[in-house]
């Protein structure tokens, strides 16, 4: 053994080497998504308001110039965290399709593991709903945005956006189909993060399981309301 | 009962595998699964065609060494069961079976339905062992273990190293194997000393081996014949996260 002191870069990238590692930036990362999804959902609700500038007052509030350095380091934070749980999972992908090369002639799944089995999907065709989703209410490339005084500057008028957006019925229907898919994925890894750093208990992760299927349910059920609300005219520009 | 077998069939690990369906007419219900094969090889030898290569040795569901998928289940459908003491009366008359080998890089076939499973013994001489000055035995109960410890390390130890988990795995890890062996070994205070060092190495090996890692499916705890839990996975991720953080296990050691 040498005394050659090991830098903590040389640890960060022997820690990212190893699968367990890799899963655990996963884990980190998903939480952190998971968190934004639930934060999201509760500013989409306030469409609900009987106020209806309660949400366009929302993105006023987080569209300020004065808030606008916190914004970009949020933003900055969720982009490094996609990138870092996109990358980890297709390597760990490439390494476990590897790790198989002659596939069964017959294969059985164990049930309830749908879920499970089919995130290297949802997750990427989640990916591609976020990317529009961004470019239609946030860039406004797919529909022109309308914009509202928000006080001293123009801010979006979330409102009218997302109403008039969801009236069409294939950017609903594609809203409807990411939101189930991002809930199937978040069912799994709602109690596979926990997994993924070591917590496991023999009374609680039972528990955790159905926490984790009642969360999913809750914001699929949550998010899925608005459009179904705009198609069924309950909700009106 | 007649069963009606399709069995992945090749001569050597380099042959390309191929499905021959084979009929066993007058199975006992009483006979187990092996006993059905052997059945089956007698017929092959009488009529002058090769035999179907499988593992097997105690037949009593205690060493790890048979065991194939059947239906796409390793070691058939009945859980907490062997191959060997999976009996004919789980199935019915006329029964298709699909019999395959574990499939996995890190297992190559040798024959027929025999994997070469060195590659678990590997991840053993990297980390699975204890070193102990051997001499007189030491005094019962001089070490006291916690009554939880012993017990979830009893459960652990169940384990026969028969690979199915990494066959029933859809990324083929070792995950539930290497997690067994760690949470055997590290929970009790005699491998305490090693429980970092355990686990990077393991970790190691099992990459340069080529097993998959682990997405938290659990299709191995389902098939395991040991009925070994998920758990001992997230005292492996504990355990590793906890030697790499505070960095005192063989891995770092080496990179110095």
């Amino acid at each position: 053994m040498s005394s050659i002191a090991i830098r903590p870069i040389h640890r960060a990238v022997g820690f990212y080497e190893a699968p367990i590692g890799k899963k655990a930036v996963m884990a980190v990362t998903g939480l952190v998504l998971f968190g934004y999804v639930v934060a999201h959902l509760l500013g989409n609700l306030q469409i609900y308001s009987s106020d209806p500038t309660q949400i366009n007052k929302y993105a006023a509030f987080l569209h300020n110039p004065a808030n606008a350095i916190a914004l970009l380091m949020a933003r900055t934070f969720l982009l490094v965290c996609v990138g870092l749980h996109i990358t980890a999972s297709v390597q760990l992908w490439l390494q476990n399709r590897a790790a198989r090369p002659i596939g069964y002639f017959k294969k059985d799944d164990v049930p309830a593991s749908y879920a499970a089995r089919t995130m290297i999907w949802s997750g990427p065709i989640v990916g591609a709903f976020v990317t529009f989703h961004v470019l239609h209410l946030t860039v406004g490339s797919v529909l022109p945005l309308h914009e509202v005084e928000g006080g001293a500057f123009l801010s979006p008028d979330v409102h009218y956006n997302v109403i008039t957006g969801f009236q069409n019925p294939l950017v609903a229907g594609f809203y409807i189909l990411a939101i189930s898919l991002l809930c199937t994925h978040l069912y799994h890894g709602i109690w596979s993060m926990f997994q993924s750093v070591g917590v496991s208990h023999p009374r609680y992760t039972p528990l955790l399981k159905k926490f984790a299927a009642l969360c999913a349910i809750v914001i699929a059920l949550g998010n899925i309301s608005i459009p179904v609300a705009c198609l069924a005219g309950w909700l009106k520009v | 009962m007649r069963i009606v077998l399709h069995i992945s069939r090749q001569r050597n690990g380099g042959a390309k595998p191929k499905l021959v369906r084979y009929e066993v007419p007058n199975v006992n219900h009483e006979m187990s699964f092996l006993e059905m094969l052997d059945v089956l090889n007698e017929d092959l030898i009488a009529k002058g065609e090769e035999p179907v290569a499988f593992d097997h040795d105690c037949r009593e569901g205690i060493c790890g060494m048979c065991g194939c998928m059947v239906n796409g289940l390793a070691h058939g459908p009945r859980p907490g069961t062997t191959l060997c003491q999976l009996h004919m009366r789980t199935f019915k008359d006329g029964d298709q079976l699909y019999l395959e080998p574990w499939r996995s890089a890190a297992f190559p076939v040798v024959k027929d339905l025999v994997v070469d499973r060195s590659a678990l013994d590997r991840l053993i001489a990297a980390g699975g062992f204890i070193s102990v000055a051997t001499g007189e035995a030491p005094d019962g109960n001089a070490i006291p273990v916690p009554k939880e410890a012993a017990e979830r390390s009893m459960d652990a130890a169940a384990c026969i190293g028969c690979g199915a988990c990494v066959a029933q795995c859809p990324n083929a890890s070792a995950s539930l194997f290497m997690g067994a062996k760690l949470a055997h070994l590290g929970l009790l205070p005699q491998g305490a000393p090693e429980r970092d060092a355990r686990v990077e190495a393991m970790v190691a090996q099992a990459r340069a081996e080529g097993f998959g890692s682990c997405t938290n499916i659990g299709e191995c705890e389902a098939v395991c014949p040991k009925e070994i839990k998920l758990d001992v996975i997230a005292l492996m991720n504990r355990d590793f996260l906890h030697a790499q953080i505070l960095g005192r296990g063989a891995v770092s050691e080496n990179a110095g």
